[in-house]
């Protein structure tokens, strides 16, 4: 080391070394090029499991298109033996259930959301949040068990009789309770959707800037002037979207519908009668179901529920987007 | 409540009041529910649990004792079949969308992953019946799996291009201003710098496919009997939970019960796991 005429001669040895042990560019580039088609087929196979959604529910659902054409969506009937074939009091049941589901969570969700990005202490703001994110890790079918068994007769004997004597006059709620029924079902599924609308509420609410908050409150507005004015105005179209986005989960949710509402295709105007929705008749029916246009009928309530959802989530995408241009607000927070 | 509110009208000061007061309600009411089924699943699931619960298939309806050794086999089998087929490609996807799709091919595949992340896992669950149920000509654990493995790649997709994005830009120019391959960076800098969030959304994509049961009924189907044969229907505890809740016997709630703890303990068992593997990993990283 301490010899002056050695020096070079190591350098040297290192320059000769060093592309001997260096990936030749052509080699990297032929590596670089098998991984990128590894990545690109990884997205390829994205595209290809849509595509293949598509196909497969368009050509199973040919025949009872054939057969029934627009009718489809509109008879009542829903006969297996004559093999007549109607999606409307599915619809019904898939669209009032939804609907019953965000008149309960939409309220409760968007406040969830403010306390938590408003007015919550910090220090319990890590624990609230943890509690509603375990919400939706809750199991479907466990949604379901405990609608059975412990929803259901809450409803039946303290919650029915309270809504027909009051609101009996409405026709909403009248007729035998049963504790199952479309009530039930909107319930729990208000309770399944309220994470995902409080937690995209939250991210939406978080992006309105600090200042519209500061510059608002310099004002004299009180906190619900505030809120009012600065957030709730600003995060109205990402919340929409949220919203939305709620309203696609619940319309294809299956599984907890399929044990609490009933499973009958009839339309009742009383949210205690029970009904049936696209994705609960699927889930019943399917693996029992005998006879091309039985199966085929049923795929065709897969692929009207499939267009519903898309539709339904390309919208809320759209909102919350508009909001957000884009950013993960984790980035923002 | 830092503003001075003493010279606020009365209204709005009421108003004020009211509005925080339900918003805080609000808050509150949605936790209720959390704890009522957790608290119910746990005081009705403890009670059938037992030694048999964990070692024997189920008894003839009707009888009593029995347990789900074999749905609980065969929902770990079906979850990892179903991981060996969700994460490569959702990871690669994920890959492909932060370092090679900042343009019209990668909004285009963001796009289609938001659309099958919106599809209703019951449209997946009749997808992989006609691809492969149809193929087979029976039900078997494949399909159910394949049905699972596709649910989870847009949320690992999505949630590891998040992650990937987040390494800094200046990482990536080092190592290949050191002369390492594009592909090498990718795997051994980035990939490795993200571990930690990647790791966090395989188990995002994980906890969402463990409970799902719509898209068992008519791939897996089932079984009573013990099966490890992946071309066999195979029994997965939300399936029997499903039947068993439907059975008018007392003695098949309970097992029901019980079998949503076992399912709902697996769930946060797994997700508490992956955070510690997760966790470890960051500080490794990190030093």
């Amino acid at each position: 080391m301490g010899d002056p005429s050695l020096t070079n001669s190591p350098d040297a040895e290192k320059l000769k070394v060093v592309p001997k042990v260096r990936v030749g560019p052509k080699e990297s580039l032929f590596a670089d090029k098998v991984f990128r088609s590894f990545v690109v087929l990884c997205a390829l196979a994205i595209m290809a499991v849509v595509g293949l959604i598509v196909f497969e529910l368009l050509r199973e659902s040919r025949p009872s298109v054939i057969k029934f054409g627009f009718k489809f969506l509109t008879k009542q009937i829903w006969d297996p033996v004559a093999e007549d074939f109607g999606a409307l009091p599915f619809i019904y049941g898939t669209l009032v259930s939804s609907i019953v589901a965000l008149i309960i969570a939409v309220p409760l969700s968007v406040g969830t959301a403010l306390f938590l990005t408003e007015l919550c202490p910090l220090r319990l703001r890590g624990i609230l949040s943890l509690l509603v994110e375990l919400l939706s890790a809750i199991p479907s079918v466990i949604y379901g068990l405990w609608g059975i068994f412990v929803l259901s007769p809450f409803l039946r004997v303290h919650v029915e009789p309270f809504l027909a004597k009051y609101f009996g006059w409405t026709g909403l709620f009248s007729g035998p309770k049963y504790g199952w029924g479309m009530l039930a079902a909107g319930v729990i599924l208000a309770i399944m959707i309220l994470p995902i609308i409080a937690s995209i509420t939250r991210e939406v609410v978080t992006a309105v800037p600090r200042v519209q908050r500061e510059a608002a409150l310099a004002l004299g507005a009180t906190r619900w002037e505030m809120l009012r004015m600065a957030v709730l105005r600003n995060a109205r179209p990402g919340i929409f979207g949220a919203v939305i986005l709620g309203l696609g989960r619940a319309l294809g949710e299956t599984m907890a519908v399929t044990m609490v509402i009933g499973n009958r295709p009839e339309i009742a105007k009383s949210l205690f009668a029970p009904g049936h929705t696209l994705a609960s008749v699927i889930a019943n029916e399917f693996s029992e179901a005998v006879g091309a246009t039985y199966l085929s009928a049923l795929v065709e309530m897969a692929l009207v529920l499939f267009v519903v959802t898309l539709i339904v989530n390309a919208l809320a995408g759209l909102l919350v987007w508009s909001v957000t241009r884009g950013m993960p607000a984790r980035a923002l927070a | 409540m830092l503003n001075p509110i003493n010279n606020v009208s009365l209204r709005r000061r009421f108003s004020n009041g009211l509005a925080v007061g339900l918003i805080t309600l609000a808050a509150l009411v949605v936790t209720v529910p959390l704890f009522l089924i957790l608290g119910t699943v746990i005081v009705r699931g403890a009670s059938g649990l037992n030694w048999a619960f964990f070692t024997q298939i189920p008894k003839p309806v009707g009888e009593i004792g029995g347990g789900m050794a074999n749905a609980i086999i065969g929902s770990v089998m079906l979850l990892g079949l179903a991981s060996l087929i969700g994460v490569p490609l959702g990871v690669g996807a994920g890959v492909f969308l932060a370092e090679y799709g900042r343009n019209k091919w990668g909004n285009i595949v963001r796009f289609t992953s938001d659309v099958l992340n919106g599809v209703p896992s019951i449209v997946i669950g009749l997808t992989a019946y006609a691809l492969v149920v149809v193929t087979q000509k029976h039900f078997s654990m494949l399909a159910g799996s394949v049905a699972l493995g596709i649910m989870m790649i847009p949320t690992i997709a999505r949630t590891t291009e998040e992650v990937l994005l987040l390494v800094p830009q200046t990482i990536r120019e080092a190592a290949l201003g050191l002369g390492i391959p594009r592909w090498r960076t990718i795997v051994s800098v980035v990939l490795k710098t993200a571990s930690a969030g990647i790791i966090t959304s395989i188990m995002l994509a994980f906890a969402r496919i463990a409970g799902e049961t719509a898209p068992l009924i008519f791939t897996a189907l089932g079984n009573q009997y013990w099966n490890t044969n992946l071309n066999q229907p195979t029994a997965a505890l939300p399936l029997q939970i499903y039947s068993y809740a439907q059975m008018p016997y007392e003695q098949a709630h309970s097992q029901a019960w019980t079998g949503a703890l076992v399912l709902i303990s697996m769930i946060m068992l797994t997700v508490i796991l992956f955070r510690f593997i997760a966790n470890r990993g960051a500080i490794k990283g990190a030093s």
